[in-house]
């Protein structure tokens, strides 16, 4: 079946570069846009930017929620129809138009510069919160050149009585990253004031972001020959060290154990999401990086091989973050059991050595049978190994707190925590490269800034504003505005985006005339796979991601969790629901992205018909395309104020 | 007469235990050697008992400062084969009487730690039930290490990205030396009308030797 569906396209020829110019640039260089110094650095940057944390702390906790092994069945599927066909599609646009997120949409029609802006706007809400969170790994970093590790005992409290009450009730990893890292109040309406300890660590974080991005890619791409394999080396040197810990091969055995559940819809939801999330597209930084590669380097390849390269990493992080998470649940397991085991010789005087691991349950039963009100009295905890293994945790749970705690419990426990952490700044740090580049590159294509500026005041000013706007999340509140933005910046726009990138591609700049770019790029036709994912198989599966989630986040009430000390359940977060003003942030946050699509068209329409109404001379046509390059910074201005009109 | 001896030699001990069993003062102690020390182990003996009825003996005499404290003082009763029991102190003086719960508990946890190193074990397995272990004193650092680090990064950051400034700033100014440079040459070539002078790339031109008058050897 065929599709031969396409929007009218007036004026596309005028407005790309065709193919024997392109080949006219390629040959003499003469373009002044930036280049790879190698093929090794392009390869590493989009390795950098598609493997982030994600692939860490999301990817586990998925797979073993959703049966293990049998959840790779819908994420390999998914991989395949979904992700691939995205990636190569916007590796493919970038390197064929030449231009950044803004200027590849404004190129293949006016009226699609919404997906640009979109992609840009969901770039730096998600750049706020993302440093952020490396801001949070370098605190750790800095605090694990400590023996003992200052998460690994309760501080003592004021009077030197005892330990602090906070922490005595929930535990020392807790209240290190509760506490003494972000200091957390207890709701999302208080702020509980600026911590100057974070702001010195976001500080630090957009330092050393500044740096590797001061002059565009010349110094991203020397940056990233250590950023990108620096986690591989480390998850590497944590499988070995994970293997010979006990109770390791528990957890990758407790990981993969297959439980199909491929019956139910939120399992390949969850995929679908997951895939679509992990490979940071509908960002703008994939086109981005692209757009400086040669024309005739081969997307198609790349796309493939830097999808396997993302599926492979998941697949090993969750490997070796279980392999500790299983020790960890031993070492539960142990104190547990232990502990039960004092108990009892101590209650009943028996001599040590008695009640072994092994003999624990004959001799309680027992007990029980004999003395079975002198047990029921000692409250004994119920100790399950599998309990404790299903503690699933994700996100900076997982890194701050589950991790942190099996670290402790091994030995050279500073080295150990140096390296998690090193590991996780360098996979936060290559993804921000991309997220700066989807950010800077638009603000260069619209024209914000004059010209006369130099790049490197540029990438300041941009790392200056959008740390003092991150000042909101080093508040005491800071951790709630973080998941808030989380969940709807990075979530919903993204799915639109990516709708409209492979409806605009497909139908408005005609895949005919793709087609006919990628046989002048790689040498022949992308195959009927191609053909059938991009055309029809994955717009709809974002259709139906993009379904799903807004109709959970509108039907269901949203709640946020907090560390409330003075909660009755402490330790245990409490559920609290949003104030109503929060409503009307998360629309901001994720309507004004999704909306600018069809906003922008909508008001560069009006625009057209208020400016058809005067006839114009030719004088006045020529004084009109010379002013079109001022005028565009205008629009994006005067697009901002209509929004704020609006709203 | 026999059976009068019999009681007087007798009855101190019972007399004795009495006192340990009924009395209020004593201290229940529980001791984990295995869990200690694990293959190291040592047995739980009479000697063991006696040594640590001195070292008992030995924590009175050092916080109430008297001399007087013997061994004779301690008493222990209720062994298990936990290797827990419960003992009192009686006072030096007196026999009969039991020195209180506080001051025994005091001299205790003055001593806790070389009664701990006596028997190679540690406050979580020599336990004094109802005397809790004392904490550990905070580390107190003059610099928090955290800052120490901070500062390594920040510099290194800061050296970074004046380096990588100076280093555009530079590179701009030899673009403008080069390009004023080639235009001034440009326009020399223009002046002199393409004469040879033109080609030597330069105002200085050639040193030719056959005309020079070296003076620096002698003259005649």
């Amino acid at each position: 079946m065929k599709l031969k569906l396409k929007l009218p396209n007036p004026g596309l020829q005028d407005r790309i570069l065709s193919h024997d110019e392109l080949e006219r640039l390629e040959v003499e260089e003469a373009g002044d846009r930036p280049k790879w110094d190698n093929k090794a650095q392009y390869m590493l940057t989009c390795v950098g930017f598609c493997v982030g944390l994600g692939n860490v702390w999301r990817f586990p906790y998925l797979c073993q929620s959703h049966g293990g092994g049998a959840f790779m069945i819908p994420f390999l599927i998914l991989l395949v129809f979904e992700g691939i066909p995205l990636l190569h599609l916007e590796f493919a646009i970038g390197q064929r138009l030449r231009k950044g997120s803004v200027g590849v949409w404004r190129t293949i029609n006016p009226y699609m510069l919404g997906v640009g802006i979109a992609s840009m706007c969901v770039s730096f809400l998600v750049s706020l919160y993302y440093n952020t969170i490396i801001a949070w790994v370098m605190w750790y970093f800095f605090n694990s050149f400590q023996e003992p590790l200052p998460w690994s005992q309760c501080p003592i409290n004021a009077n030197r009585t005892g330990l602090v009450s906070e922490c005595e009730r929930s535990s020392p990893v807790d209240y290190f990253w509760y506490r003494e890292t972000l200091n957390t109040s207890a709701a999302i309406d208080e702020t509980g004031g600026l911590q100057w300890w974070m702001i010195l660590c976001l500080i630090s974080a957009w330092g050393v972001l500044y740096v590797c991005c001061i002059r565009g890619i010349e110094t991203t791409g020397k940056a990233v020959y250590v950023t990108s394999t620096l986690p591989y080396v480390v998850l590497t040197i944590f499988l070995i060290r994970g293997l010979t810990l006990k109770g390791s091969v528990d957890g990758i055995k407790f990981l993969f154990t297959p439980d199909v559940r491929l019956a139910n819809p939120s399992t390949w939801l969850d995929a679908g999401a997951q895939v679509f999330y992990s490979f940071s597209l509908a960002f703008g930084g994939l086109i981005s990086f692209s757009s400086y590669n040669s024309v005739h380097n081969n997307c198609e390849q790349d796309a493939v091989i830097i999808s396997i390269i993302n599926a492979f990493t998941s697949i090993y992080a969750a490997t070796v973050i279980y392999s500790i998470i299983g020790f960890r649940a031993t070492e539960r397991f142990d104190d547990c059991l232990s502990g039960n085991i004092l108990t009892l010789l101590n209650t009943f005087d028996l001599p040590e050595g008695n009640i072994t691991q092994n003999n624990y349950q004959e001799v309680l039963y027992s007990l029980n049978s004999t003395n079975p009100d002198i047990i029921s009295n000692l409250h004994l905890k119920t100790c399950d190994l599998n309990s404790f293994l299903s503690e699933g945790v994700e996100g900076t749970g997982l890194a701050f707190i589950v991790f942190t705690e099996a670290i402790t419990k091994m030995p050279l426990s500073p080295l150990w925590s140096v390296l998690f952490f090193i590991m996780l700044f360098c996979l936060g740090l290559s993804s921000m490269f991309g997220n700066i580049e989807g950010v800077l590159v638009p603000l260069q294509d619209l024209k914000v800034f004059p010209k006369s500026w130099p790049k490197e005041v540029i990438s300041g000013v941009t790392c200056l504003v959008c740390c003092l706007v991150g000042l909101i999340f080093v508040q005491g509140s800071g951790n709630y505005w973080l998941a808030l933005f989380d969940s709807f910046a990075g979530s919903i726009p993204l799915l639109v985006i990516a709708f409209s990138e492979m409806i605009g591609v497909v139908y408005v700049y005609g895949i005919d005339r793709f087609n006919e770019d990628m046989i002048f790029m790689i040498g022949h036709k992308p195959n009927i796979f191609w053909q059938a994912t991009w055309r029809v198989i994955s717009p709809l599966i974002m259709l139906a991601i993009f379904i799903f989630y807004f109709s959970t986040i509108v039907t269901k009430e949203i709640f946020y969790i907090a560390w409330d000390p003075e909660s009755e359940n402490f330790p245990t977060l409490e559920k609290k629901p949003y104030p109503s003003w929060i409503y009307v942030i998360i629309f901001l946050l994720a309507g004004i992205p999704s909306l600018s699509v069809p906003g922008t068209a909508v008001f560069r329409a009006i625009r057209e018909y208020c400016c058809k109404k005067h006839p114009s001379t030719q004088q006045a046509l020529i004084a009109r395309r010379t002013q079109r390059r001022s005028q565009i910074s205008g629009d994006f201005f005067f697009y901002l104020s209509f929004l704020a009109l609006v709203f | 007469m026999l059976a009068g001896v019999l009681l007087l030699i007798f009855l101190p001990p019972l007399v004795a235990k009495d006192l340990c069993k009924d009395s209020q003062d004593g201290f229940k102690v529980r001791l984990s050697i295995k869990t200690a020390l694990g293959d190291d182990a040592y047995e739980w003996n009479e000697s063991e008992m006696f040594l640590f009825r001195s070292t008992l003996a030995y924590a009175m005499r050092k916080q109430t400062k008297q001399d007087t404290y013997n061994i004779t003082n301690i008493l222990v009763c209720n062994d298990t084969q936990r290797v827990s029991f419960v003992f009192v102190v009686t006072s030096p003086g007196d026999p009969d009487q039991l020195i209180p719960k506080e001051q025994i508990e005091e001299a205790v946890r003055q001593n806790k730690h070389r009664i701990n190193n006596a028997f190679l074990l540690s406050d979580m397995t020599l336990e004094f039930v109802g005397i809790p272990p004392t904490l550990a004193a905070p580390i107190i650092y003059d610099t928090e290490p955290w800052l120490i680090v901070f500062g390594v990064v920040i510099g290194a950051v800061a050296v970074g990205i004046v380096a990588l400034l100076m280093s555009t700033v530079s590179k701009k100014r030899r673009a403008k030396e080069k390009a004023a440079g080639l235009s001034e040459e440009d326009e020399g070539i223009v002046k002199e009308n393409g004469t040879a002078l033109s080609g030597l790339g330069g105002k200085e031109g050639v040193y030719n030797q056959t005309f020079s008058n070296d003076n620096r050897f002698t003259e005649l």
